[in-house]
């Protein structure tokens, strides 16, 4: 029995690089595909009055029951004045918005329009009232100071979100998403306009070339491996306490058990 | 003496003194006297490498094979050092490093441990027997003489009759400590007063509010409604005691809606138009108290799960924390820029036995 279940030890290493390889293609590509799409969607001329009165149309037969015809806002749904389009392109693009149902808060869902309707709506609320933009293609690249943004993130996100972006809980169900496998884009939407319970982080706090450092902190966790092995969901002492107790205490009574029993 | 004869091995020959002793009871022993009758030993059950040649010899082979094994395990750990060497900033490279050192190394001392152990359990003899404890008291003679060396040793010495030098070695072996406690007290603050230290921070009138880590100051109009800025007092980043001062003077800029405050009346004119500056010091035990949910207002320690209601003066509504984040009162200088009004009015942090 001690003979088979070294054989099973001795094939780790093999599948441990197996494992190493098939998450470097995935990330790896992954990480290709993503950078191909932030390109496209930002085709749309936010400015031209067809795409605009498409937004209209969207908003009213979508949005405006919570919202409000103008956007004033209703007792079901906050005021969307001065909201801009970077909040319009993170709740919608990101799935929040419409909302399925009242709940501590909106969750991540399939996201329901296209990317030129969502554009389109981001238009209709930019355009009655000014607000924080959709950022530009150029800070959103994720080639900037990975260590300035990793100090930033330490500073101002890493309580909420976790120091590896694994996401964490607060108070009643409310909870700070994670970061890995967010676009650029909506990261740098939710620090400039502080969607729900997340605070705004304006650019006299965190300049545009700051978010930038961030993602690119961000990205560089998210398509890095861990030097220090297996993540374990990145969650810190609880994750990896579990993990110690439960198979380094498993095989120390397994080779107790063992090395007590008397030879057949 | 008759516990020398006692042969751990032959258990028959010793069964005689092993009974002997064990009916022989000490002060200590609970139960003088037991009836139980000594049960002896149970059977010897032989093993199958006992009785089966072919069995010893396949566990022989298991053995040196493990042995082996932990031989190439750590000849795998050598070429793995030299195959995967840690190059500057590529993370893969360490983890691909440490993962198969660290994979050799563990087979070289497994391989030992199992082959050992197997060894023991499968090929040794394992023939049942007892080692007799020995009384743990001496003879009579042996601890006569004892004594004897010892005066002998102090008539030799004159440790008893030479008072003073006696006296002047137990002195020295006394005094040797006393310059490490010095030593130990002079890690902690000398010159001044710990609770001084405790009570106050950086933070003095017109001291400016600057971002944490860069130290930019900041302005009433640079925080917009649900903002949180991570503050730091002006002049930090130039102080060598860096870290133990941002440690008190840490603090937590938001904006509310001024409607939303409750102000009570001995702190009006603490805020700025809604903007109020809190320590983020928790006063549990001290962690950095930053979770700051921007719609309920509420601030969270993330290590006791304390929460602060920022609206009522960061009142302490669940957790363990008992007092309310200390205020920083704050104006608007006259460029515009948000300043201390004066230090917090009472120690940040946790509670310490001065703490008034």
């Amino acid at each position: 029995m001690a003979r088979r279940s070294r054989k099973a030890n001795r094939r780790h290493p093999l599948a441990t690089v197996l494992l190493i390889a098939i998450g470097l293609v995935v990330t790896g590509g992954g990480y290709a595909a993503f950078s191909s799409t932030t390109a496209a969607t930002a085709e749309t001329d936010m400015s031209s009055q067809q795409v605009i009165d498409e937004g209209e149309k969207l908003f009213a037969s979508n949005c405006a029951t919570c919202h409000g015809m103008s956007l004033q806002g209703t007792d079901d749904g906050p005021s969307l004045i001065g909201v801009g389009a970077a909040s319009v392109n993170f709740q919608v693009g990101t799935g929040r918005m419409p909302l399925a149902m009242q709940g501590p808060q909106a969750m991540q869902k399939p996201v329901q329009f296209t990317d030129e309707q969502t554009a389109a709506m981001a238009a209709y609320v930019a355009s009655i009232s000014p607000g924080p933009a959709i950022p530009d293609a150029s800070l959103l690249q994720a080639d900037g100071d990975a260590a300035n943004g990793g100090e930033l993130f330490r500073i101002n996100c890493a309580m909420c979100h976790n120091v590896a972006g694994a996401g964490g809980a607060l108070t009643e169900g409310k909870y700070a998403p994670e970061l890995t496998g967010v676009l650029a884009t909506h990261i740098y939407e939710a620090m400039l306009t502080g969607p729900q319970n997340m605070p705004v982080f304006n650019d006299d706090n965190l300049t545009p070339e700051d978010k930038r450092d961030i993602i690119t902190y961000l990205k560089y966790v998210e398509n890095n491996p861990s030097p220090g092995g297996f993540e374990l969901g990145n969650l810190g002492p609880v994750a990896e306490g579990l993990f110690a107790w439960i198979f380094g205490l498993g095989a120390i009574i397994g080779l107790m058990v063992w090395l007590t029993a008397k030879s057949n | 003496m008759a516990h020398d004869e006692v042969s751990g091995i032959d258990s028959a020959a010793s069964d005689s003194s092993a009974v002997e002793t064990s009916h022989r009871t000490s002060a200590g022993t609970a139960v003088i006297g037991s009836d139980v009758e000594n049960p002896g030993e149970p059977p010897h059950r032989a093993r199958v490498t006992d009785l089966d040649p072919a069995k010893a010899k396949h566990a022989d082979r298991t053995v040196y094979t493990l042995f082996y094994l932990s031989i190439a395990g750590s000849i795998f750990a050598l070429a793995a050092y030299m195959a995967f060497p840690i190059e500057d900033g590529d993370p893969v490279a360490l983890r691909l490093n440490t993962l198969f050192i660290g994979l050799g190394s563990a087979l070289a001392l497994f391989g030992i441990g199992l082959a050992a152990v197997h060894w023991g359990k499968a090929l040794m003899v394992d023939k049942e027997g007892i080692d007799v404890r020995h009384p743990v008291r001496g003879t009579d003679e042996t601890r006569a003489r004892a004594v004897e060396i010892f005066d002998q040793a102090d008539k030799e010495s004159g440790f008893g009759r030479r008072t003073l030098i006696r006296n002047s070695l137990i002195g020295a072996i006394i005094a040797f400590p006393l310059p490490g406690l010095v030593l130990f007290r002079g890690l902690g603050p000398q010159d001044q007063d710990p609770v001084e230290l405790l009570s106050h921070t950086m933070w003095k009138k017109g001291s400016r509010l600057t971002l944490d880590p860069s130290g930019i100051p900041v302005r009433a109009s640079d925080i917009t409604i649900g903002s949180v800025f991570h503050i730091i007092p002006e002049g930090l980043n130039e102080r060598e005691d860096l870290l133990e001062q941002k440690a008190k003077a840490a603090v937590l800029l938001m904006r509310l809606d001024p409607a939303d405050l409750n102000i009570s009346p001995e702190r009006e004119g603490w805020s700025y138009d809604g903007i109020v500056a809190y320590s983020k010091i928790c006063t549990h035990v001290g962690c950095p108290v930053a979770l700051y949910e921007q719609q309920t207002h509420h601030l969270l320690c993330p290590c006791h799960q304390s929460t602060f209601d920022v609206v009522n003066e960061a009142k302490v509504i669940f957790g363990p924390a008992k007092r309310p984040l200390p205020q920083l009162p704050i104006e608007v200088d006259s460029e515009g820029y948000l300043v201390a009004q004066s230090d917090f009015h009472e120690p940040v942090g946790p509670s310490f036995w001065e703490r008034s």
